[in-house]
């Protein structure tokens, strides 16, 4: 069979091809969020006293705090005390090789496409391998540490880093932030972390996959990534969940501190599990992403595809601190069904001469509502700073919506700030042209749409980019015609 | 090769179709004409498959097969091409990974493999001599901000690509001046062999002075009135369309 009938087939076929569950042991904290909750998470993983004492800080100030409603999107009130916010698969303490690793585990991982196995692997991705509220492991290891990089699950990092994690932890994200980032400092579980020395070039590119697998289970996780001085990375990030028909909680934390003439790149492919055609089910995606600029000529560029999720609230953002800083922001929301999403990026300049570019492409189907919000704030002392947004959205059907909501914010003459925007439909002109032309409908819709979507998925590393493409046509299935 | 018996066709409440009747044989050029609005170009989108019209009586038979019943995906896969009248714009999809797409379509409904990337370029290169289009045109997104006459020789690109038993051009001379005009028809000439057949569909005789029919049928008021040899679109020429409208009343 060729490629393009197999692609035909999963998406004619697959609703949601990530919907399975692995029997997997799991240990559990009971359901509900208490001190004593917070405390348990910490004595699991073996805390330092000042990390205990940050999360117990961060519990207490998000008992002061009531759920945001300023994004457009609705949804019940979420009972957190009906929540694990701690489960992990049962499976030796340590691991001497990934030999070790629990066989169902590795077979859900390559299920999922991901082989942890360093041998098997063709092209050169480091993994860490985050199930429910743990790390699996983590693949090249050894090979990273020779550059002096380090990357490790955040636990580990706590152990064998104290010294970077208490530096920078919560310094781009306090955790007095929002609703949901006190929630995550007070029981964030697990998380990639990384850092990268001076001057080096990563040579590979580093990824953290996410899978929830338990039952009533939140995942919390925290990832903090670490450019020196001149250093360079590309982090990918993938995520996916099994089918349930009750709502899941994700609320992670992404740090990311890119030094003097650092940069880092980072992708997010996210498909959680959306929920059935009737809004049944679905992982509430409700996350903060933010990166700063910390020196002058650093870079911080997000691309996002963002195909999952029953509620998307998500807005990755740069700080532009250092001189002559650039942030970019590239991102494609499709919602499908009874979907939502409301996100979108914060450019803040801060540094002279800063620049900050943002492309969003939004595409709506079905009875979805998608919106981009997005704010770009020019600071008094940002000179001479420019950004340019350019926000699209793409209307499939007549039952979905989109919105935009652009702040603007400019406190100097000499910066420059453009937004341009555009709605249009998939014409049924360019459906017959191609129909006109052997190719059908489904195709069509997947060609048309891939062709919106060029300048954000050209961002992506390669193999990333294939995926995101099948992904678009998948989650697109069966809503033209 | 196509079998057009008693066709009849509307759009919403308006019959525009009444009884078309056209027999076209491989190795044939059979030109369309007639005033505006006389039935032409809902012919040609009937043929492709355009849902905007609905067919209310009457048969198409293409190759042995019912035409009608084919999707038009199918349709251009059993060898129906049609060049628009007026090409979309796909943003962001350039023509050469759209005709990737569409003759791997094409090879995959014939049950051939697909082709792979360094023949399909090859194939390309060459076709692009045949219809003298730019290289670099083809790599830009599918007739997004290209001019008339380059929408056009696309259309006729594409054709060439897609080797169709049966091509229908519809209005293709429409826009395009006396220079564009003679690439294109040029490009068809070379494309015509005694396997396919071309059905033209045109309000102008000045195209037919380069595609040279072996028939000619005049279209008026939802029916075939008149068909003769290339002679008749030069009668046509000389004495207008009034002249067929008069004889046509008069009855």
């Amino acid at each position: 069979m060729s490629d393009s009938n197999k692609i035909l087939e999963e998406l004619t076929q697959s609703d949601y091809k990530y919907g399975f569950v692995t029997n997997i042991e799991n240990e559990s904290a009971p359901k509900g969020l208490s001190e004593d909750t917070v405390r348990f998470i910490s004595a699991k993983k073996n805390e330092p006293q000042w990390l205990l004492d940050w999360r117990l800080k961060a519990f207490r100030h998000w008992l002061t705090l009531e759920t945001p409603t300023w994004a457009n999107v609705t949804f019940p009130a979420i009972d957190y005390q009906d929540i694990i916010y701690y489960s992990a698969p049962k499976q030796k303490v340590t691991l001497n090789s990934l030999d070790e690793i629990d066989p169902e585990l590795r077979a859900t991982f390559e299920k999922l496409g991901i082989s942890l196995d360093e041998q098997k692997r063709l092209s050169g991705v480091a993994v860490d391998a985050v199930i429910d509220s743990v790390s699996i492991t983590t693949t090249f290891k050894v090979k990273l540490s020779e550059l002096g990089i380090i990357f490790c699950s955040m636990s580990e990092a706590v152990h064998e880093h104290p010294e970077l994690v208490k530096k920078y932890l919560g310094t781009v994200v306090p955790i007095t932030d929002n609703y949901f980032t006190a929630l995550n400092s007070a029981v964030f579980s697990d998380g990639s972390f990384c850092y990268i020395p001076k001057g080096v070039r990563c040579p590979m590119e580093l990824s953290t996959y996410f899978r929830i697998n338990a039952a009533n289970t939140g995942q919390f996780e925290r990832t903090l990534l670490i450019a020196d001085e001149g250093s360079h990375v590309s982090y990918l990030e993938g995520c996916t969940a099994p089918m349930r028909d009750e709502n899941q909680l994700h609320a992670a934390v992404v740090e990311l501190i890119s030094m003097e003439r650092a940069e880092i790149k980072y992708s997010t492919v996210q498909n959680w599990y959306p929920g059935d055609k009737n809004g049944k089910g679905g992982i509430y995606n409700f996350v903060t992403k933010r990166g700063i600029c910390a020196g002058d000529h650093a870079k911080i560029s997000w691309t996002q595809v963002e195909t999952g999720s029953a509620i998307t609230w998500k807005y990755p953002s740069v700080i532009l601190k250092g001189d002559y800083s650039i942030g970019e922001f590239y991102s494609v929301a499709v919602t499908n069904n009874m979907q939502q999403a409301d996100t979108g990026t914060k450019m803040i300049h801060i540094g002279k001469n800063t620049r900050s570019r943002i492309v969003s492409k939004g595409i709506s189907a079905g009875k979805s509502q998608n919106s981009y919000r997005g704010l770009v704030e020019v600071k008094p002392r940002a000179i001479n700073s420019r950004n340019f947004s350019q926000c699209d959205s793409l209307l499939m059907g007549d039952q979905c919506g989109a919105h935009t909501f652009p702040y603007i914010e400019v406190g100097n003459p000499s910066s420059i700030v453009e937004h341009e925007a555009t709605t249009s439909k998939i014409g049924e002109d360019q459906v017959f042209y191609c129909n006109q032309r052997g190719i059908d409908t489904e195709k069509a819709v997947a060609l048309i749409v891939n062709g919106y979507c060029k300048e954000v998925l050209n961002q992506l590393p390669m193999e990333f980019a294939v995926e995101a493409q099948k992904l678009l046509a998948i989650s697109l299935e069966g809503s033209v015609g | 090769m196509l079998s057009i018996k008693n066709l009849q066709a509307r759009v919403e409440e308006k019959e525009i179709l009444k009884g078309i009747n056209l027999e076209v044989k491989a190795g044939e050029v059979h030109a369309i004409m007639g005033p505006n609005g006389s039935g032409k170009s809902t012919l040609a989108s009937i043929l492709a498959g355009r849902e905007t019209y609905e067919v209310t009586g009457g048969s198409i038979t293409f190759e042995g097969k019912d035409l009608l019943e084919l999707s038009p995906e199918d349709r251009a896969r059993e060898g129906v091409f049609l060049a628009f009248q007026y090409p979309v714009e796909i943003p962001g999809v350039s023509t050469i990974n759209f005709l990737k797409t569409a003759v791997n379509a094409i090879r995959e409904y014939r049950g051939e493999e697909a082709m792979d990337a360094v023949s399909f370029l090859k194939m390309m290169k060459e076709k692009t001599k045949v219809v003298e289009i730019d290289e670099t045109l083809l790599k830009r997104s599918l007739n997004e901000g290209f001019s008339g006459g380059e929408k056009k020789r696309n259309e006729i690109f594409q054709m060439a690509m897609l080797e169709p038993k049966l091509a229908v051009l519809d209005e293709t001379d429409s826009g395009l001046d006396i220079d564009a005009l003679k690439i294109v028809a040029n490009g068809v000439n070379k494309l015509r062999s005694k396997n396919n057949a071309v059905i033209v569909v045109t309000h102008y005789q000045r195209l037919l002075d380069y595609i040279v029919p072996d028939y000619v049928h005049v279209l008026y008021n939802g029916r075939i009135v008149k068909s003769g040899t290339k002679e008749l679109a030069l009668e046509l020429e000389a004495k207008g369309y009034d002249w067929i409208k008069n004889e046509n009343t008069a009855v």
